[in-house]
């Protein structure tokens, strides 16, 4: 049962295993757990870029596709969604509109980029990704009537996802049974689902090819395969997950902008949730993302108590200063790259070995 | 019937194969031999497909292969060992293989069923393995293998894309002299099939000569001497072409 879940990819290690269920029962407790608005949107945001990076580890880790396009997608997924329910009203159709658009553009953009650019070498594959991304984010820009510029796009929510709207009367544990409650829930359920469909994807025998592509190109051709179909369908798939991401961000934050959705840093921030998990192992993007996600809300929180505990300490208070939470994100990367090559999943596991 | 016809390539100026023309019968084992940088690699990229050719043709059954590209030459039934050991390096000497075997199953653009339920390609990379005496090592990573080893599941990948044209580019190369027999018996075992067609680079002349119906010389790009092992190996032309006049390089000697 276990093994058909998660198609034969089991931990192969206790403490990874431990970890995941902590993270996987986490999540779905953490309404209840921590109550709060800013808590919630924390546990939301972790579902998604779970997602986020685990596609980005199918392209990175499994095929060896260096790409920079890849927050392009989620933007596409949350634009579209973004978009039709700004012009179509808060309606369940206006949602699936957005979404299904959102998915026919990503994928039918990385097939093109895949039929165009997958021919040549990885490091002009990742300048051409990154071009075409630059101009996508300019592009959305530069066109406020439909994506609303700089600025994105507020909307209204399906009446099922607002606060406003109540499950049942009453609580549990405390906690109001509101629409937020099931805006969370439809993005954990979709996120839980999307992850596992890739653990399959990883693990076909189509999978199994992408690595053979990873390993050898050369002489994956030599033996019958066709590297360009098999890395432009692995880009499609990947593109389409990104998208759906950014479909379930805007569905959970009734707010989509450039800076959300389509800037660099959020790109650079994927690509350290899978170096730091671990390329080529799925689980390594579900720890990457959430200990990212965690250190992104919470360092500075961190660093608070400490800068306050320092406070007499000269030289020591001002290191620790809240505001100085990148400089210690920066650190603890080059730590964990420099401990870790690996990454945490590839640690855990030759451990055990 | 593989069959090149005045096969050329040109780096720059330089024609590394130059106007070959050759027909390969099922059923015979075709040695091709001729001094470093004869051009008997370059033929062999030429016929599989990593090469494309400057002029020439290369046919397969009477079709025009010449502009297929390397997969589809594959799944034509032209299987290629490489002279340089060249495998999927962190993947399991097994995964090595079932990659093979799902070439000829048409599996590979199944994205949703899982790997390990496909038994049968598991067990048939198994049978491979076993041939190259390779079985206990299913599960190591192929990197880690010894050399001699890595050759074997060189060989092995080329069983398991079970070919209609065997091509082996030095497949003992490198090897311990204890190990040599086992690729030797397993080319043997392939021509006593019979309808199997067989081209074999190799260096070392006992190698040749016990096992070749026919013996092809290649000489700065030209073919200089096409026959029988016995009249080519003892030919001057051959003598001429190895090492200007000395005896060709033997395994012993």
């Amino acid at each position: 049962m276990v093994r058909a879940i998660l198609s034969d990819d089991l931990p192969r290690s206790r403490w990874l295993a431990v970890a995941l269920v902590l993270i996987v029962v986490g999540l779905a407790v953490a309404p209840f757990l921590f109550p709060g608005a800013k808590s919630l949107n924390v546990a939301a945001k972790i579902c998604v870029f779970i997602v986020l990076a685990a596609s980005f580890d199918l392209l990175l880790g499994y095929t060896g596709i260096v790409s920079f396009a890849h927050t392009m997608f989620f933007g596409i997924g949350a634009y579209g969604v973004a978009i039709a329910l700004t012009r179509l009203g808060a309606e369940w159709t206006a949602v699936a509109v957005g979404i299904v658009a959102g998915l026919i553009v990503a994928v039918a953009l990385a097939a093109l980029i895949g039929l165009f650019s997958l021919r040549v070498r990885t490091i002009f594959f990742a300048m051409i990704t990154l071009a075409v991304a630059s101009a996508f984010a300019i592009l959305a820009s530069q066109l406020p009537a439909l994506t609303g510029g700089e600025d994105g796009l507020n909307y209204r929510l399906p009446a099922a996802l607002r606060a406003s709207f109540s499950l049942a009367d009453g609580t549990l544990f405390g906690v109001r049974l509101n629409g937020r409650l099931v805006d969370y829930y439809l993005v954990y359920a979709a996120s839980l689902v999307l992850v596992l469909v890739l653990l399959r994807v990883v693990n076909s025998p189509f999978g199994s090819v992408l690595m053979a592509i990873r390993e050898n190109p050369f002489r994956a051709e030599a033996i019958g395969y066709r590297t360009v179909v098999y890395r432009t369908i692995a880009s499609c798939i990947a593109a389409a997950v990104a998208a759906l991401a950014g479909s379930l961000l805007a569905l959970w934050s009734s707010q989509t902008n450039p800076d959300t959705t389509l800037s660099f840093d959020i790109m650079v921030d994927i690509l350290l949730m899978v170096v730091i998990g671990g390329m080529g192992t799925m689980y390594g993007a579900v720890l990457g993302a959430v200990l990212l996600v965690f250190a992104q809300n919470y360092l500075q929180d961190l660093l608070g108590i400490a800068n306050q505990a320092l406070a007499g300490v000269p030289l020591l208070a001002g290191l620790f200063h809240p505001d100085r939470w990148l400089l210690w994100l920066g650190v603890a990367f080059i730590l964990c790259v420099y401990f870790f090559p690996t990454g945490i999943v590839g640690s855990l596991r030759n451990r055990r070995s | 019937m593989l069959a090149t016809e005045d096969l050329t390539i040109r780096f720059g100026g330089h024609a590394a194969v130059d106007g070959v023309s050759c027909a390969f019968q099922p059923g015979t084992l075709t040695s091709i031999v001729g001094p470093n940088g004869a051009g008997k690699t370059t033929y062999f990229n030429l016929i599989s497909g990593q090469l494309a050719a400057t002029s020439g043709k290369v046919r397969l059954n009477g079709e025009d292969i010449t502009g297929y590209a390397a997969p589809r030459r594959s799944r034509l039934g032209l299987g290629r060992a490489f002279q340089l050991t060249n495998l999927f390096p962190n993947l399991s000497a097994l995964e090595n293989v079932r990659l093979a075997v799902q070439v000829k199953s048409g599996k590979g653009l199944d994205l949703f069923s899982r790997t390990l339920g496909h038994r049968e390609l598991i067990d048939r990379a198994m049978t491979h393995l076993a041939a190259v005496s390779l079985a206990e090592r299913a599960q190591a990573i192929a990197a880690t293998l010894p050399h001699g080893d890595q050759r074997k599941l060189e060989v092995a990948i080329l069983l398991a894309l079970e070919p209609d044209i065997f091509m082996f580019d030095e497949p003992t190369a490198g090897m311990s002299i204890d190990e040599v027999p086992t690729v030797l018996d397993i080319i043997a075992a392939i021509k006593a099939r019979g309808d199997k067609t067989i081209l074999l680079v190799e260096h070392k002349m006992d190698v040749v000569r016990s096992l070749s119906d026919r013996i092809v010389v290649l000489h700065q790009g030209k073919l200089v001497a096409d026959g029988k092992p016995a009249e080519v190996i003892n030919s001057d032309i051959v003598r001429e072409a190895y090492l200007g006049g000395a005896a060709p390089r033997d395994a012993h000697g």
